[in-house]
């Protein structure tokens, strides 16, 4: 009770540095959960998020490019797919189900993939989830139809019946007259749920819409830019991949797609690190300024501490009461912290949606939930030694002025 | 030998400063000197003959160069720091002349706090000790919020917090204006009688030295404080 009274009061009277101090520590405390939680979380989802496919198909270049461009529709395609090798890979006994995509066109930066009404019908993007439609019905080969994915449709503000028209190429230019429309008219005539994964930035569209878009070089008309795998067994990748990779020289088999995405995150595994220890040196400096607002205000105690002295109290209760002091501090910052955390992992997985499509939960427990605050109070505890070694040292008898 | 009812004695006490040019100056030398449970003293002395020194010896927070102090049937020379402390907080209260009250913390707090590191804060004897002291409606108060006078009574009532068997005070009227003094005074030496708790008082003014039946001057005690030590002070 005493300790916690002497705290208590010691805080009160040093109102404003307490807060200060807490606030900066809260921003530490929030910048290191967000950074931690945001590539936890990334790395977990992008691992995960490989739409219920087992592998893609390409033209010959790096899996990584492969996989981003056909699964997060994000990267350019590296090339096309005869359709030999398109009707060789899907006659493969080992191959349980093949869905080809073609792209090229965007609209309003939003990417037009075209494919077949089975990744709708028979396909399930995750364990026991399959596409759902929202309102309208499937797009229907050889017409000009349009099935939207729900943030897309939700950013171009589209509804069943809207019509549009293409732009050229994967990506919008902020300048619209740098932008080339195409003629053809397509009309929506579904949305589709939000399924929380890339899908869902997708206008889709027949597969032929794409193949044979004005503009579209008509000898390339019955390539496709990739294809999505389902294999029969696990075993069968290694045989597919020794068939594409090592044996063969124009096409890419990406498989499994978990790993190849981890690879990613190898690669960029320095800038992970960079943030961390940025976010560590925040963490420090923060502490740090505990330290500082403790030991500058320690003067002006000297004489508190003088009195609780004479009073009996020992110095172990002096020494112990600043540290806890620091560690009040801390822990308040760590509980304001959590404040700033969801507010950045918010903003942040709003970002990541937008430009990937893949959902980052702000408010999905973690371990950093329980560390991290540890690691701050224990900080700031520590730099709390330093003017609580100087209280420990106070002179009692030179301390109790006057003298008579 | 201790006497059955003494309760503070103190034999062959010597305690020396030592000035930035390095010479040794003596500032307490008391050959002996004892105080019964439950006896009040006051000892005289003008400022500068050692007084708070003497009472900080006393009361273990400097520590002599040689001599004993016996505090009942402790003997506080020798003891450790936290042996010290421990004595501080069970056995004696302190009332300061400048009343020495924790700003930051409310009346109650600083009564409660008197008590805390020794016997155990009870916030009932806490409010009970500031009713004795007329300052039943301050109790959350705090010390700029109240007089001089009012300041003091706190002190008074912090310092018999812990039930001490052993009071001193150091000047305890020296900031009061001469009819607050008088009460100080009055309040101070009730509140020992009814605690049983010996009362060494330090002073130089007359009117409240006046009180007291024994007062001997800290002058004569105290060799150090003799016209030739205290020039070199």
């Amino acid at each position: 009770m005493t300790l916690a009274l002497l705290v208590r009061r010691s805080l009160r009277q040093h109102l404003l540095s307490t807060i200060v101090t807490a606030l900066s520590l809260s921003l530490a405390g929030g910048l290191l959960m967000t950074v931690w939680s945001l590539k936890t979380q990334a790395r977990q989802t992008f691992e995960r998020m490989d739409g219920g496919w087992d592998a893609v198909l390409g033209a010959r270049s790096s899996k990584l490019q492969l996989v981003l461009n056909a699964v997060f529709h994000l990267e350019a395609s590296p090339g096309n797919i005869r359709p030999a090798d398109l009707a060789a890979l899907a006659a493969n006994p080992a191959v349980k189900a093949v869905v080809p995509i073609a792209m090229g066109d965007n609209y309003q930066g939003f990417r037009i993939v075209g494919t077949t009404t089975n990744h709708f019908t028979d396909h399930q993007f995750a364990e026991g989830q399959q596409f759902k439609l929202r309102e309208g019905r499937l797009f229907e080969d050889g017409y000009r139809e349009a099935l939207i994915g729900a943030f897309a449709a939700e950013k171009l503000g589209f509804q069943v019946g809207s019509e549009f028209k293409p732009y050229h190429g994967l990506n919008y230019a902020s300048k619209a007259s740098d932008n080339v429309q195409h003629d053809e008219v397509y009309v929506v005539v579904g949305i589709l749920e939000p399924s929380n994964t890339p899908a869902d930035r997708v206008v889709w569209i027949p597969i032929a819409g794409i193949q044979n878009m004005a503009g579209h070089d008509p000898a390339t008309a019955a390539d496709v830019s990739a294809a999505l795998v389902q294999l029969r067994d696990p075993a069968a990748g290694f045989r597919l991949d020794q068939l594409y990779n090592k044996q063969g020289d124009k096409l890419t088999f990406a498989w499994p797609i978990g790993t190849v995405m981890a690879q990613l995150f190898d690669k960029i595994g320095w800038f992970d690190n960079v943030l961390t220890l940025v976010a560590w040196l925040v963490a420090l400096v923060a502490a740090g300024s505990v330290l500082a607002s403790i030991y500058n205000s320690m003067s002006a105690r000297r004489r508190d501490l003088a009195i609780l002295r004479a009073l009996g109290a020992r110095r172990r209760i002096i020494f112990t009461a600043i540290v806890a002091e620091a560690s009040t501090i801390a822990a308040i910052g760590a509980a304001l912290g959590f404040l700033v955390h969801f507010a950045l992992l918010f903003g942040a997985a709003v970002l990541v949606r937008a430009q990937t499509g893949v959902v980052i939960e702000p408010f999905q427990p973690g371990w950093v939930w329980l560390w991290a605050p540890a690691a701050l109070i224990g900080l700031a505890a520590a730099a709390g030694t330093v003017p609580a070694f100087k209280a420990y040292d106070v002179d009692v008898a030179s301390s109790l002025s006057p003298e008579s | 030998m201790l006497t059955p009812m003494a309760l503070l004695e103190i034999r062959g006490l010597k305690k020396s400063f030592r000035s930035p040019d390095g010479q040794l100056h003596p500032v307490i030398d008391i050959p002996s000197f004892d105080l019964a449970a439950g006896q009040a003293v006051a000892l005289a002395g003008p400022s500068g003959t050692g007084k708070t020194t003497f009472l900080h010896l006393i009361a273990g927070i400097l520590t002599p160069d040689s001599g004993s102090i016996r505090i009942g049937d402790d003997e506080i020379v020798g003891l450790t720091e936290h042996g010290r402390d421990r004595i501080r907080a069970l056995r004696i209260g302190y009332i300061f002349q400048s009343f020495n009250l924790l700003q930051g913390f409310t009346c109650l707090e600083n009564v409660l706090l008197g008590m805390s590191f020794g016997t155990g804060a009870d916030p009932s004897r806490a409010e009970a000790l500031l009713r004795r002291v007329g300052l039943g409606d301050r109790f959350h108060h705090f010390p700029r919020q109240l007089s001089t006078g009012q300041q003091q009574r706190v002190a008074v009532a912090r310092a018999m917090a812990g039930k001490p068997q052993l009071v001193l005070a150091d000047e305890p009227t020296g900031n009061l204006d001469p009819a607050n003094a008088r009460e100080a005074l009055a309040l101070i030496r009730e509140t020992c009688t009814e605690n049983g708790s010996a009362l060494l008082l330090v002073s130089h003014d007359r009117e409240i030295l006046g009180a007291f039946d024994q007062v001997p001057s800290l002058a004569d005690l105290n060799k150090a404080s003799r016209p030739t030590a205290l020039s070199r002070l």
